[in-house]
């Protein structure tokens, strides 16, 4: 038997440690060079005007983008009414009461599904949904294409965090006599809070950064709109149209738009981790 | 075999046997558990002796698969009949369990729990019965300053006298005690024990419990469980000077478990 | 029976039954609206699937089969071939997962088995931040530096020396298959790269222990063991990061050139499923060209629930084999 030298294995190791180092390394690069790159060019695009104007017309120069950080605000927020209390039930039907029954089965296959469908595809189902019957575009549709985006995550982790609860205390609180649904809200609920909070800024956070959906569900408007029935402003298509377009004006707003979406994503993002943190502490 | 021995039986257990799914866990088990007196459950671990307890409030119902036959008689109503409404059966018979189990809420909002459940009171009447549930519990000294801080803050035998507090808060017939100090330093051991004294001039108290001195120090009855069978069931001085099995003897002498 | 009718006296014995029978109610209120919440899971995704069937029944009859196997796109004559946007959709998705599996293995490994413990939470959030970056900002960033950096530096070197191959020949321009799936690497670089860690944290500690135990080098632990055991997962990781990658859309559009013509050159203008609904969805007037959308929609989704499905069941013979489950 040939015997391998201590010193030959030390050096692959040590090679192979460095590799992935880089790896991980260049990673974190292109995150900072992504940021840099965003933080630069979005931050000479955004003053006071960019919150409080109107777009100006196509080739002019100034105005903001105040519709579209309303019109994105308004969409996330209903899209959130629907899609969080929704998914928060479907959650805790599978992980309280479906269990491993066969619905509760099926439920999570269509909800792993969901989850894996491009956003663009959302986009179709409700334009075909809701768009064709009513006509035309608006920020309902919208909504209601990121509330379905929506579901499927936050039911999955309302899940996962009801089943890290301890069955002795859903025992306790029935043994008192509890009801079903008051052991589930009062206790269940409150032990897995701030897991599930975590898994509902993560989602907001998700589909507050969606542009697929929005393309053609709520398309864009010049507009100050905040009816839900209309076609209604929004940052991402904002960001879209803008980039696109040939004016350098234009372009440099869509720059602080994308500062301003990062900005909120991250921040939603930072925070989630934050409350995730400080429940690993408590408990 | 154990007829006769207890005079008024608040439970009286009649031919019970349990399944987890097609495995048996308990056969036909009689008991007659008495008013106002500690019963001690002993016996190996995965005799039986938690699935037993556990059919008095019928928890186990939580899970799938799991089912009780036989009957179980709490003031001579059979309470395995599936017309006995859970709700009511379980503020009669309360339970604590092997590890503490305190709420993520507030000490008051634990002990507060079950009362609001049961019936709408009075702020004040609310903090003279959680007040009381907690003296009672002999826990209100260490705790009247924080009422209001979450219950897991306190040490593992304050919380598990705080879920007594907050099973005897909305005073039940019957307390069901699952090894309720095997997760519990000595010192918090020896207050629970205390407890259970205190407590059992006023509630029928059933125990399971590993360790045979406990069984020896709290109770007035104790039952000898093995493979899911009573093996032998008699007043605690009886069972622990001069038990009349053998495998009893062989049990509370150490020889085997 | 008896004990039927004294179950119901102990009802009646007891205090405040108003309020246990509407606590029973407000309990089965409840179980039934998280019913019917679950249930609207499983309703969600059968419409997908019924919108889009019945959307593009049109489409289906009219074209067929040719559908998927033509690569004309002339909406003015009504000819409606997928193929384009497929093969785009395949290439680049393969470049992504060319570029994005082993260095995400390598990343995984890295924050695992490697890197020195105070570090290791600095590159997890970062890397999981890299995750949260919507797409939109992946596009800005592809569009208008990574394109420019592409066709000055990286065509160009490309061109000289691989340009032997019809891969990459033609004009560096920056914009075009290869920018574009480099773009998808980056974006599903992350979300792979932390599924593999989660595989691989879920190799049981007493398996590498062992294996230190018998003077292996971290290298030759992760090679061995962690590698072997994580196989399965590493596999399913790949289908997870692939299903994401072939509906992406965004990032996708602002940099692939938006062009209906197959070409071999990795350098030319293309497109891909996604990019063509985006770009085509809102200006499709006729029933015909909308239908068409919608069925290239609904292959879209088949092959993502496809790839969603094979991913499933490879995590979870993962964690089944490393007895987690």
């Amino acid at each position: 038997m040939k015997k391998r030298s201590i010193v030959l294995r030390k050096i692959v190791n040590g090679v192979v440690t460095g590799v992935a180092g880089a790896a991980a390394v260049a990673g974190i690069g292109m995150l900072l060079w992504i940021l840099g790159v965003v933080v630069q060019r979005g931050i000479t695009a955004i003053d006071w005007e960019f919150f409080t104007r109107l777009p100006a017309p196509p080739g002019e120069l100034g105005g903001g983008v105040s519709n579209a950080i309303a019109g994105t605000f308004i969409i996330t927020l209903v899209a959130t009414l629907m899609g969080v209390p929704i998914g928060i039930l479907a959650g805790t039907y599978v992980a309280e009461f479906g269990r491993e029954t066969r619905l509760a089965t099926a439920i999570r296959f269509c909800a792993n599904t969901l989850m894996g469908a491009p956003s663009i595809v959302i986009g179709v189902f409700v334009y075909t949904l809701i768009v064709i019957p009513m006509g035309r575009f608006s920020g309902l549709a919208g909504s209601v294409a990121l509330a379905t985006i929506m579901l499927p995550i936050v039911a999955r982790t309302t899940e996962d965090m009801l089943r890290l609860v301890p069955n002795s205390l859903r025992e306790s609180a029935l043994a008192l006599g509890a009801p079903e649904h008051n052991m589930i809200v009062q206790v269940v609920f409150r032990a897995a809070r701030s897991g599930m909070l975590t898994g509902i800024i993560l989602a907001v956070a998700r589909v507050s950064g969606e542009t697929a959906p929005l393309l053609f569900t709520t398309l864009n408007s010049p507009y100050w709109s905040l009816a839900l029935d209309k076609p209604m402003a929004n940052l991402t298509v904002t960001i879209f149209n803008y980039a696109m377009s040939p004016y350098a004006d234009w372009q440099a707003k869509a720059w602080g738009a994308s500062l301003l979406i990062t900005a909120a994503v991250l921040i939603m993002n930072l925070a989630a981790r934050a409350l995730a943190r400080e429940r690993r502490l408590t408990s | 075999m154990t007829e006769g021995l207890v005079q008024r039986p608040k439970i009286s257990v009649r031919h019970l046997n349990f399944y987890y799914g097609s495995q048996q866990a308990l056969k036909d088990n009689n008991l007659d558990i008495a008013e106002k007196a500690v019963t001690a459950i002993i016996g190996p671990s995965g005799c039986g002796k938690s699935t037993h307890i556990r059919c008095y409030n019928r928890i186990y119902e939580m899970y799938k698969g799991q089912t009780a036959t036989g009957e179980i008689l709490l003031d001579g109503k059979n309470i395995l009949d599936p017309s006995v409404d859970l709700i009511q059966l379980r503020m009669r018979v309360g339970m604590i369990f092997q590890r503490p189990t305190p709420f993520p809420m507030s000490i008051f909002d634990n002990v507060a729990y079950g009362l609001r459940l049961k019936a709408k009171l009075s702020r004040s009447e609310l903090e003279a019965r959680v007040e009381k549930a907690l003296r009672d519990a002999a826990l209100w000294d260490e705790v009247a300053d924080k009422l209001y801080e979450p219950g897991t803050h306190l040490s593992g035998g304050q919380q598990q006298r705080l879920c007594i507090a907050r099973a005897i808060a909305v005073e039940p017939e019957v307390i069901l005690m699952d090894e309720p100090a095997s997760a519990i330093d000595p010192v918090g051991t020896a207050k629970i024990e205390d407890l259970i004294f205190a407590l059992k001039s006023d509630y029928t108290i059933v125990i399971v419990t590993h360790n045979m001195q406990q069984a020896a120090r709290v109770s007035d009855y104790t039952a000898f469980f093995y493979n899911g069978e009573v093996v032998e069931f008699g007043r605690t001085t009886d069972i622990f000077t001069r038990p009349q099995k053998k495998q009893t003897e062989d049990y509370i002498t150490g020889r085997f478990g | 029976m008896t004990s039927s009718a004294s179950g119901s006296e102990i009802i009646v014995a007891m205090p405040g039954t108003r309020l246990r029978q509407n606590q029973k109610l407000a309990s089965q209120v409840f179980r039934s609206c998280a019913g019917l919440c679950g249930c609207s899971i499983i309703v969600v995704m059968a419409a997908i699937l019924f919108e889009l069937l019945l959307n593009s029944s049109q489409a289906m009859a009219t074209l067929g089969w040719r559908f998927l196997v033509t690569a004309q796109w002339d909406p003015v004559a009504g000819k409606f071939g997928a193929l384009s946007s497929i093969y785009g959709t395949a290439v680049s998705t393969l470049i992504a997962l060319v570029i994005a599996v082993p260095t995400s293995l390598v990343i995984a490994l890295f924050l695992v088995e490697l890197c020195p413990k105070g570090l290791s939470g600095f590159f997890r959030t970062a890397i999981e931040l890299l995750a949260a970056i919507p797409s939109i900002i992946y596009g800005m960033w592809g569009l208008f530096v990574l394109a420019p950096f592409m066709a000055r530096y990286v065509q160009p070197v490309m061109g000289k020396y691989l340009g032997f191959t019809p891969l990459f020949q033609g004009p560096p321009m920056g914009i075009g298959m290869l920018t574009a799936g480099v773009i998808l690497a980056l974006m599903i670089l992350p979300f792979v790269s932390s599924v593999m860690r989660d595989v691989l944290e879920m190799i049981p500690p007493v398996l590498k222990e062992s294996a230190y135990g018998l003077g292996a080098t971290t290298w030759e632990v992760t090679k061995d063991v962690s590698l072997k055991y994580g196989r399965a997962g590493m596999v399913g990781a790949i289908f997870l990061g692939l299903g994401r990658a072939i509906g992406e859309t965004m990032a996708v559009t602002f940099v692939i050139g938006n062009d209906h013509s197959l070409s071999v050159s990795l350098f030319a203008s293309g497109n891909t499923i996604a990019s063509t609904l985006a770009n085509e969805f809102t200006e499709a007037s006729e029933p015909l060209y909308l239908s068409a959308l919608v069925e290239l929609g609904l292959v879209l989704f088949l092959m993502a629930s496809a790839f969603q499905l094979i991913a499933q069941l490879w995590l979870r013979a993962a964690a089944v084999r490393m007895g987690t489950q």
